[in-house]
């Protein structure tokens, strides 16, 4: 049998076992509606609230300020929208940077049906948002910034610290996507207003996202209903999940110092081996210092990302692309255009992300059959 | 993206790889910016069928950079027109490659079309090498 070895945890996670027994009981015997005033409902909002306060403190924060949402995407979206139409009379320009995620530029995208003016700022070769450039693109009217902790698909860790002190100074609301950043690296929201997360990336279920919204900042529901998550995400709450995603982060945190080290060990390990082929032209994609600890983002000259990963996937090895050819839009990845990659080093990208499961030995044989796929597909292109 | 079974087959043990060294027609599609580039190689031959005298594709390989689809795209396509007319193997069009692999993608029909415009491409080379050789010096 093929050996499997699953190197795409920037795409999800595994649950965590741990997780998994925790969230066992919410699914049957402790089914209740949160919001019910009987001890089934009773024990289901003390779950939920218990939860509510582990992850707030992790992120520094207050309890009233963690907002549960169905996804990473919905927290963006709550973030975005959400903001932007309860804070439409104090100014109409948004400025979000070129990498985010799609869940942000869309959600900003969309707002311009609206009367919003949407602006970007750019990164530099290395994948960092341009500081300064964010700086003198604040005008009187910008109500919002989002910058994301961490990029998806590079790695990035962005200066967001440095991003918050100034638009605390201007006095414009600054929202991160996290999603990527939770559980990995150490955050202390404080300074910030608006932060997304998700579960799914952490070890913790699928279907469960959080937004952090600090007190003072105001939005608009998406979701109207029974008024759920202090009126700003009605919907029956997902306790399960909940008491999952909780249990996930904590496990995470656990582990962050010791994991942290070990993985970045890994990461350099694929790092330095692949930008030594001398068979194949590679370059890694996102600087090299500041990136997260689980991934490695390569271009290969002369080979398409897509077949790379299909081939991959053909010696049990799960990663993932920027080339256009896995996107139904057939578009590069936007990430890697902004980075200043030509379309033809963005469509021959591979990004391999590692998480708290995979060994030296899973490391070992991705080191030894990437050489094998690469020379097969060499073979087939005319570019050698 | 699920692809058919034939799709992963030529994917995976693609047929025909490689030039042509003395090939009398290259033919060219796509571009490295799109992330598919088709090159294909014919030695076209002479032969006799029913008592005339014809031109037919001897020999076929292909170099591709591009996605699955557009390897197995290359890969069937020679197998398809390795053996044919000039003639016969100017009436293959995109659906025939896509009807050969079991199906595509919509989103990868683009590749199919590569593959006939690498084909055509080809064999307006080799006619075009043919005019010039018999023109007289």
């Amino acid at each position: 049998m093929t050996r499997k070895v699953y190197l795409d945890y920037a795409a999800t996670t595994p649950l965590a076992k741990e997780v998994l027994e925790a969230m066992k009981p919410y699914f049957s015997e402790k089914f209740g509606n949160a919001s019910s005033l009987h001890r089934f409902g009773i024990e289901a909002r003390g779950a939920i609230e218990k939860s509510r306060e582990k992850i707030a403190r992790m992120l520094n924060v207050k309890a009233n300020e963690i907002i549960f949402v169905g996804s990473g995407t919905e927290a963006d979206n709550l973030a975005i929208k959400g903001f932007a139409l309860a804070n439409r009379q104090k100014g109409k320009h948004i400025l979000i940077s070129s990498i985010e995620h799609k869940a942000v530029i869309n959600a900003a995208k969309w707002l311009k049906n609206y009367g919003f003016e949407i602006e970007f700022i750019n990164v530099d070769r290395d994948g960092i948002v341009k500081v300064d450039e964010l700086e003198a693109k604040i005008r009187k009217d910008t109500i919002l910034v989002s910058i994301m902790t961490v990029n998806n698909e590079i790695g990035t860790i962005q200066p967001i610290k440095e991003i918050a002190r100034i638009c605390n100074e201007k006095g414009v609301a600054f929202h991160t996507d996290a999603v990527q950043a939770l559980g990995k690296i150490k955050i202390d929201a404080k300074e910030i207003c608006l932060l997304s997360g998700s579960g799914h990336k952490v070890y913790g279920p699928k279907g469960i996202g959080l937004l952090y919204k600090r007190q003072d900042i105001r939005l608009e529901p998406l979701l109207h209903g029974g008024g759920q998550e202090f009126g700003l995400r009605s919907s029956t709450e997902n306790t399960a999940a909940i008491v999952g995603f909780a249990k996930a982060l904590e496990l995470c945190e656990n582990e962050m110092e010791k994991e942290s080290k070990r993985q970045a060990v890994l990461r350099d390990k694929i790092i330095e081996e692949i930008l030594g082929y001398d068979f194949i032209k590679a370059r890694l994609n996102g600087s090299k210092q500041r990136r997260i600890f689980n991934n490695a983002n390569f271009s290969f000259y002369g080979i398409e990302g897509e077949a790379l990963v299909l081939l991959l996937d053909e010696y049990g090895i799960a990663c993932s692309t920027g080339s256009a050819c896995s996107e139904k839009t057939l578009e590069p990845s936007h990430v890697l255009l902004a980075i200043g990659l030509k379309p033809q080093e963005a469509h021959g990208s591979l990004r391999i992300s590692l998480g708290r499961y995979t060994s030296k030995e899973d490391v070992d044989y991705l080191l030894e059959v990437l050489p094998k796929a690469i020379k097969r597909l060499k073979k087939i292109t005319p570019y050698k | 993206m699920l692809y058919s079974k034939k799709v992963m087959q030529h994917f995976l043990k693609p047929k025909n790889i490689g030039k042509i060294k003395n090939a009398n027609g290259i033919g060219k599609a796509g571009n490295p910016n799109c992330g598919d580039v088709m090159y294909l190689y014919i030695k076209v031959g002479k032969r006799k069928r029913k008592g005339r005298e014809e031109e037919y594709i001897k020999d076929v390989k292909f170099e591709t950079l591009g996605c699955a689809a557009a390897i197995a795209v290359s890969s069937m396509l020679t197998e398809m027109v390795k053996g044919k007319s000039l003639e016969e193997a100017k009436r293959i069009d995109n659906q025939a490659i896509v009807k050969a692999l079991g199906g595509l993608p919509k989103e990868k029909f683009h590749c199919s079309v590569l593959g006939k415009e690498a084909l055509d491409s080809a064999i307006k080379d080799y006619e075009r090498k043919k005019r010039k050789n018999q023109t007289p010096s």
